[in-house]
């Protein structure tokens, strides 16, 4: 299991399109992920729903770990996507 | 060669029909409550059904994500994309299965479950784009049930030919859209005697079988089926003699409906002279006229709980006043009895939501919900007080298992009276207030009762349910489920001698009333008031109108004597073949 702690710093946060990238690139990976909150709430990477009820807004620090083969590169990517903002502004 | 089969269920609504049987899958409409909770054996189905609906809805979408983009752009179409996603998310559908496959939920059921579980976490959100999501997963929830709900299924008020329903069971909302020129009868796979399907389909008149059980499956779409609602008998495909004789029998009702006919607007006398009221159960406006048509001198039992079952909402005090006035300017002159609110046992509210209980008939149902949830009775006599004028109305209490309730009830309706005479609006003063005796506790007790109450209706269905211990839904004990248990007559008897002693008159609003082999009883205890399916009204007056009502009490005396119900039945049906030709 890989696990790392990013902080959202887009400034819409967990939006439409952020999330939806979000699940998109979480999609391409086999290993199971987690969004998990300090709170403890929790939420599958691949669930837009589900990332939705975290309510993850600009500051929030999350847990994205992941779990299978593709571990590492999933984690790696994910967090990145979240450092890269999403590409915004 | 097609192979002719019998079935046999509980005949309801007598008469024979035949013509093409039309498997109705109940994909319940919009304004049906939806059915909770399914059988194990159903997961299969509802996951199909399910399937089926998410498919649609994502079709549906995909074409108005077109459609928006034409005319709105990308932006707003990424919205209803939005949606779709959620269709296929981890989240949401496979835990819509989950909840069918292991809670036993139903589709309908399930979605609203899930639906309502996220739109509630974003509604309690503070960004307000995420807030908005619950609109967007509400949406989605609404596409699913309509698809579901079967918008593009079988509706009952689509049918334009003739045909003999063929349906697990109708709900109470089913029937009441039936139209009974093309529905020539009906046949159910589970119900009773005095399931509302029942009720329902002898007020329309239209021959009815229920309970017949899985036999019912090997009816296919098209078969040709005679239907004898008054045995209980269906007949897959008959042969040409079996046709035939069944047409003879056609004939013979016609030539006895002609006799009849002439009842219609007779009083029901006595040949010695004694006079009782033939009066008729109503649900609707429709009914109501049908009544009037029917002879009927009035209404005993004006079921107002259709008024509510029929909406997406609470009707509002207006929308049941006009109801109410309606039917009293119906029926001008004659007395309406309208019972407040009976819902609860097999009647759900969808707005209501009421829990789901282990002991329907036992729980939360008509007075008890309307003296904890007392808005609702206010609203209710409010509307019945300012329609009292255009008639003669009268109020009737169902459920009242005690006096305490009685009295609560009766303080809430002077309080609703003092309202409307400050705000100066008019109703009648005299109105009667009564009660319907169906718990066992009650007509024990109808002698302390009767001090209080103006009148009595002796509701026979849940009284003989309550009495003997018999769900009257369920078929595997409906050989028990019979008004003329000695029990059942006792308690009939202690209440209307009891309301006679204190010079109250006492009704009677249960399928008995409307039976003619119980008519010579009926008589000979005095029962003051009759009220049933108008379907049954000459029939009533032509057999009492052969009566002599000392006749008649010499029979009650030998009756209550009888320790069985089958010696009962056997005394009863001796008396009538010897005094009675139809």
């Amino acid at each position: 299991m890989t696990s790392r702690d990013v902080k959202i710093i887009n400034e819409t946060g967990f939006h439409a399109r952020p999330a939806q990238l979000f699940v998109q690139k979480a999609s391409q990976f086999q290993s199971a992920i987690k969004v998990k909150k300090e709170d403890g709430m929790e939420a599958d990477a691949k669930s837009i729903l589900g990332l939705m009820t975290l309510a993850l807004v600009k500051g929030t620090t999350i847990t994205i770990e992941a779990d299978g083969v593709d571990e590492k590169e999933a984690v790696e990517e994910l967090v990145k996507l979240i450092e890269s903002k999403f590409g915004e502004e | 060669m097609v192979v002719k089969k019998l079935l046999s269920g509980i005949g309801v609504a007598e008469g024979i029909k035949f013509g093409k049987a039309l498997l109705y899958n109940p994909v319940a409409s919009q304004d049906i409550a939806i059915r909770e909770f399914i059988d194990s054996e159903e997961v299969e189905k509802e996951l199909a059904k399910l399937r089926v609906a998410k498919k649609e809805a994502f079709n549906e979408l995909e074409k108005l994500i077109e459609k928006t983009k034409e005319t709105l752009g990308e932006n707003k179409a990424d919205i209803l994309r939005a949606q779709q996603n959620f269709l296929d998310d981890p989240a949401f559908y496979p835990e819509i299965e989950k909840k069918i496959t292991n809670d036993k939920y139903s589709a309908e059921n399930a979605v609203q479950k899930i639906v309502e579980q996220f739109a509630f976490i974003f509604d309690g959100m503070e960004n307000e784009y995420l807030r908005e999501r619950a609109s967007d997963v509400r949406d989605l929830g609404r596409r699913l049930m309509a698809q579901l709900h079967g918008k593009k299924g079988m509706q009952l008020s689509d049918i334009k030919e003739e045909v003999i329903l063929v349906a697990d069971d109708l709900t109470p909302s089913d029937t009441v859209q039936l139209d009974k020129n093309y529905v020539l009868g009906f046949i159910t796979k589970i119900g009773g005697k005095t399931s509302h399907t029942a009720i329902i389909s002898k007020s329309l008149g239209i021959p009815a079988i229920v309970g017949v059980g899985k036999e019912i499956e090997t009816i296919k779409n098209g078969d040709f089926l005679i239907i004898d609602g008054k045995s209980g008998t269906c007949i897959i495909n008959p042969d040409d003699k079996t046709l035939a004789k069944y047409k003879q029998q056609i004939a013979k009702e016609e030539e006895e409906n002609e006799i009849l006919a002439k009842f219609t607007f007779k009083s029901a006398i006595t040949i010695d002279g004694f006079q009782v009221e033939v009066a008729a159960n109503i649900g609707t406006i429709k009914e109501a006229k049908v009544a009037v048509e029917s002879g009927a001198e009035g209404v005993g039992l004006y079921r107002t709980e259709f008024l509510f079952m029929n909406e997406k909402e609470m009707p509002d005090e207006e929308k049941q006043y006009q109801a109410y006035k309606e039917v009293a300017k119906t029926f001008g002159e004659k007395p309406v009895i309208i019972r407040t609110l009976d819902i609860g046992g097999d009647k759900e509210l969808s707005y209501l939501d009421l829990p789901k209980e282990m002991n329907p008939f036992l729980g939360y149902r008509a007075i008890r919900i309307s003296l904890s949830q007392q808005e609702l009775l206010v609203t209710q006599l409010r509307a019945i007080l300012r329609a009292s004028i255009y008639g003669k109305l009268k109020i009737m209490f169902p459920m009242v298992s005690s006096l305490e309730e009685f009295r609560q009830a009766k303080v809430i309706f002077q309080d609703v009276q003092k309202q409307l005479e400050q705000e100066g609006i008019d109703f009648d003063e005299s109105i009667e207030v009564g009660i319907m005796v169906e718990i066992p506790s009650t007509a024990v007790l109808a002698d302390q009762f009767a001090k209080e109450v103006d009148f009595f209706s002796i509701g026979t269905n849940d009284l003989v349910q309550y009495t003997l211990a018999v769900d009257r839904m369920n078929e595997k004990v409906a050989y028990l489920y019979d008004y003329f248990h000695p029990a059942v007559l006792n308690l009939i008897n202690t209440v209307i001698t009891a309301g006679h002693r204190n010079g109250k008159w006492v009704g009677m609003c249960g399928g008995m009333a409307g039976d003619s082999l119980a008519a010579p009883l009926l008589i000979g205890m005095g029962l003051d008031e009759w009220s049933m399916s108008s379907g049954h009204i000459k029939k009533i007056k032509y057999v009492i109108s052969k009566l002599k009502l000392a006749e008649c009490k010499e029979l009650v005396k030998e009756i209550l004597q009888l320790d069985t119900t089958e010696a009962v039945r056997q005394e009863l049906e001796g008396f009538y073949k010897r005094n009675i030709t139809l």
